[in-house]
């Protein structure tokens, strides 16, 4: 989002306020459209005859529209966020904390967890050889579909609570922080590494003053990745059924009751949470590498 | 004591593996990561057993392969089900509509600078999300998992294709237009080969991607069949080696589907210098 505010300044903030303007509209329209069948319906049974203004402002306020009006879905946000106790059970504060609390764990165990991998693997061949081709090929296999699997299962044996959501956010960021610092620690080219041996530093030297400076663009490109992948872990992890805290339960639930503006709502706070780690994470890319006079 | 076999095991797998890495040749490379994989599924399989782990936390490799036997048929119908017409029609749908929505706003700057920092913005979102609404508007079959899986593929296919139309040299344009070529045979012949390794990139990534939505969506509501849906209940039921058996399935046409659009990528981008190393 910085990123997008960042180029607004340069004379896109127009073009990226029309297709807002225009994606809003589009949503009005929709919303009008999907709720308009249930109120004729309504009016039919009443048997009055609704005019046009009539039928567009009962569309835009029904109690569980087919797709809720954008200024719904915002009333919503803000009932969930300002207009209850941040204790409250029905407050989007609360569950977004409990949310956030599992990413931000499992997001620092699976960083470090990568950082470390990565480090052994570009330093003994025999594990870079072994556990490469594996890392690559897992990014192909859909692992979130699994997390529901793994909270239940954890469950049963008594692991409830922060850590199993925790282990599936671990999991998820954990790969890409793997690949990207793997790629970032192997940059430095013949030359500088013949430089730093000239020099005669010895392997633990190299690390600190070559390797890991000169990755740190990529990981913090793979840190990105990671948190977002993370929220998502957390989210899903959420899903099943008993789950009572958390952005993901209050998907469910919303699911369950119908309750279409209780899902939006979860779903823009769920989305804004993802914005803010991202923004946050490239603000400190941003600090560190320029900083480090690496800045693009 | 009985770990004795375990650390037999893993030390045998690291020796061999620590002597064939020094040879560095394509088919020692492939050797090596076989063996590990062969030694981890070794290490798993002795575990359970020596320490009787309960199948319901961790089911041997070797009951796991049974269960696929066992249930090839429920298999076979929850990969058509949930693969085939959740995911694959999804993603294809989501990538025509990413790739024709790119060509119609090639020729307008504006909407491109308008649509780009959203389209970036929504990647980053746990679009997942919207999986119930869409399971409440387009009801339990498949359609729902398709219309999931064209939101999740859209916008990543949409930024690699706007990217790839860029990606011409103003040499290779300029060429174009003194052949006084107009807009669209350009578009064909140059512009359209020229986006494919983008294209491809975003076809790549989104491969996972439709997979994940199209079983997370069945967790909202399904047929009584489907990955999603099978493995939600046999969790339920504590079917554990059936729940692995649905993994295995899903991991295999994850690796599977990518392969394809990688072999594919390969014939189309022949000509890129990624290709040809």
């Amino acid at each position: 989002m910085i990123e997008a505010w960042r180029r607004a300044g340069r004379g896109n903030l127009v073009p990226i306020l029309t297709v807002l303007l225009i994606i809003i509209g589009i949503w009005y329209l929709g919303a009008i459209r999907m709720n308009a069948q249930w109120e004729r319906d309504q009016a039919a049974r009443a048997g009055i005859e609704l005019s046009l203004p009539e039928l567009v402002s009962r569309t835009l306020s029904q109690d569980r529209p087919v797709l809720p009006a954008p200024h719904q879905v915002a009333e919503g946000l803000w009932q969930g966020v300002a207009g209850q106790a941040v204790t409250s059970r029905r407050s989007l504060v609360w569950h977004g904390w409990v949310t956030l609390s599992a990413t931000l764990a499992g997001f620092a165990i699976g960083t470090a967890a990568g950082i470390v991998l990565a480090i052994g693997i570009v330093h003994s061949r025999a594990m870079d050889q072994s556990v490469m081709p594996w890392a690559v090929a897992s990014q192909t296999v859909p692992i979130l579909a699994i997390a529901p699997m793994v909270i239940v299962v954890l469950a049963s044996i008594g692991v409830t609570g922060l850590l199993p959501k925790a282990i599936i956010a671990a999991w998820l960021s954990f790969f890409p922080v793997l690949v990207g610092m793997v790629k970032g620690l192997r940059t430095p080219d013949g030359m500088q590494l013949d430089q730093m041996r000239s020099w005669s530093a010895g392997g633990g030297r190299t690390f600190w003053h070559l390797r890991l400076p000169s990755s740190l663009p990529y990981l913090f490109a793979s840190l990105k990745v990671a948190i977002a992948a993370a929220l998502v872990g957390t989210i899903v992890g959420e899903l099943p059924a008993g789950a009572t805290a958390g952005l993901g339960a209050r998907l469910l639930s919303g699911s369950y009751y119908g309750q279409t503006v209780q899902i939006w709502s979860a779903l823009f706070a769920a989305a804004i949470l993802a914005a803010t780690l991202v923004a946050i994470v490239g603000l400190l890319e941003r600090a560190t590498l320029k900083r480090m006079g690496l800045a693009r | 004591m009985s770990a004795i076999p375990i650390l037999g095991v893993w030390l045998a797998g690291l020796a061999l593996n620590l002597w064939l890495a020094r040879f560095d040749t394509r088919a020692t490379r492939t050797a090596v990561a076989l063996i590990f994989g062969a030694t981890i599924i070794l290490l798993w399989e002795m575990t359970v057993r020596i320490y009787q782990v309960p199948t319901v936390i961790l089911p041997a490799p070797s009951l796991i392969a049974e269960s696929v036997v066992a249930n090839r048929s429920i298999l076979w119908a929850d990969f058509v089900q949930t693969i085939l017409k959740g995911a694959l029609s999804g993603w294809v749908i989501g990538a025509a509509a990413a790739v024709a929505t790119a060509i119609a706003i090639d020729r307008s700057p504006f909407l491109q600078r308008g649509l780009l920092p959203i389209g970036n913005f929504v990647s980053a979102l746990p679009i997942v999300g919207i999986a119930p609404i869409l399971v409440m508007w387009f009801g339990f079959d498949w359609q729902s998992k398709a219309a999931v899986v064209v939101v999740m593929v859209f916008f990543p296919i949409l930024v690699n294709m706007v990217a790839g139309l860029k990606a011409t040299e103003p040499m290779q344009r300029d060429l174009m237009s003194s052949w006084a070529a107009p807009y669209w045979p350009a578009l064909w012949k140059l512009r359209l080969p020229a986006a494919m390794p983008f294209l491809f990139n975003g076809l790549k990534i989104t491969t996972t991607l439709a997979l994940i939505g199209a079983i997370v969506a069945e967790f909202f509501g399904s047929p009584t069949r489907g990955m999603g849906f099978r493995i939600s209940t046999a969790v339920g039921r504590l079917d554990l080696p059936l729940v692995w058996a649905e993994i295995v399935v899903a991991a295999l046409a994850g690796t599977l589907f990518y392969g394809i659009v990688a072999l594919i990528e390969k014939k189309v981008t022949f000509w890129h210098p990624s290709q040809r190393g």
